[in-house]
């Protein structure tokens, strides 16, 4: 065979070939990340004879929200607009005035604040089988809002940052002196 | 002083791109990295309701789906709102051994930190939403993220 010179391979549409590959990939993959709301659901009874030692939570302790399926709302007996629940809630969780109608307190130890008196409310949502998810989501969202917005405002007035950018420890103990307490009712139908 | 002698013709040599499909070559492995492959197709329309208090979820690999909405095909399968499991439709029975087989798939040391995403249509009636979330608890599932978009307001 005779001997050939080195002939360089234009390259050039090397590129192009790499760039279609890599708009295909492009194409076909997602990169969203999913975002929501997390929750814990209660671990299922063993028996029937738990479900009575609900009943022994004192009235005032509960902040009680219903929906029904024309995704009304009714907050303590009363109907309301979603935008009034925040506050409510805010109102309800914190006491801030320790009124007899509003949560009884409890002290504990915490770190980073010493004895704090810490609300033994619990905030009960109950919904019927017609409600829109839609609707469910929003005050699942509202109440989680109350929340994160007490928890920021301890978080800036002790530590002067907010409470997403805590470390750990801190996180743990503001958590502890605002702990969440949604508790979802068994399913029945409240009708409406 | 030294003399810079210039060799041949002036004007500017051809830049060699040979090094150019390597540099796309690295885009495309960056991106087939942090990409994740779209492993079910979704058969019901889910538009999922805006919330502004949202987290983000941490590991795919520790997250396992249930897809509530109505069918895509509406003329085959009709208007009510369907539970999809991988890729077809399912009953609430199934989401037992659908929970199962998930945590099955995953590392013993991982089970405990199993999330369940439900990505669930506005629309949705509450009713079916309950069935799953009884469903989940029976099979001891017990964390679970609505899934939401992120949104500025909600009113």
């Amino acid at each position: 065979m005779a001997k050939r010179n080195n002939v360089e391979v234009n390259a050039a549409s090397m590129a192009d070939i790499a760039f279609l590959l890599l708009i295909f990939f492009l194409v076909t993959t997602t990169m969203d990340i999913d975002t929501g709301l997390s929750r814990k659901l209660p671990p299922m009874p063993d028996n029937q004879d738990q479900v009575d030692d609900q009943n022994e939570i004192k009235e005032r302790n509960v902040f009680v929200v219903l929906i029904d399926q024309q995704d009304r709302l009714m907050v303590e007996g009363r109907q309301m607009d979603i935008r009034g629940l925040r506050e409510k809630a805010k109102e309800f969780i914190a006491n801030p005035e320790n009124r007899e109608n509003l949560p009884e307190k409890i002290e504990k130890d915490i770190p980073f604040f010493g004895k704090v008196m810490v609300s033994k409310g619990i905030i009960s949502l109950q919904n019927d089988n017609g409600t829109s998810y839609g609707m469910y989501i929003k005050v699942q969202n509202e109440l989680a809002a109350a929340y994160n917005e007490l928890r920021d405002d301890l978080a800036l007035t002790k530590f002067g940052r907010k409470f997403d950018n805590l470390n750990e420890e801190q996180g743990k103990a503001i958590r502890k002196v605002y702990p969440q307490v949604i508790s979802e009712a068994e399913p029945k139908n409240i009708g409406g | 002083m030294a003399n810079f002698v210039r060799k041949g013709k002036g004007g500017l040599p051809a830049v060699s791109t040979a090094s150019l499909p390597d540099i796309i070559f690295m885009l495309l492995f960056f991106f087939m990295v942090t990409t994740v492959m779209r492993e079910t197709s979704i058969n019901v329309k889910i538009h999922v309701p805006g919330a502004t208090e949202i987290k983000k979820l941490e590991k795919k690999s520790l997250v396992s789906f249930i897809y509530i909405g109505q069918p895509k095909n509406s003329s085959k399968y009709g208007t009510e709102p369907r539970i999809q499991l991988n890729d077809s439709y399912a009953k609430v029975t199934d989401i037992r051994d659908y929970i199962t087989s998930e945590r099955e798939k995953m590392d013993e040391k991982e089970r405990p930190f199993m999330t369940t995403s439900l990505k669930v249509d506005e629309d949705t009636r509450m009713g079916i939403v309950t069935d799953v979330k009884q469903a989940l608890r029976k099979s001891s599932a017990l964390k679970i993220n609505y899934s939401t978009r992120k949104v500025d307001d909600v009113y």
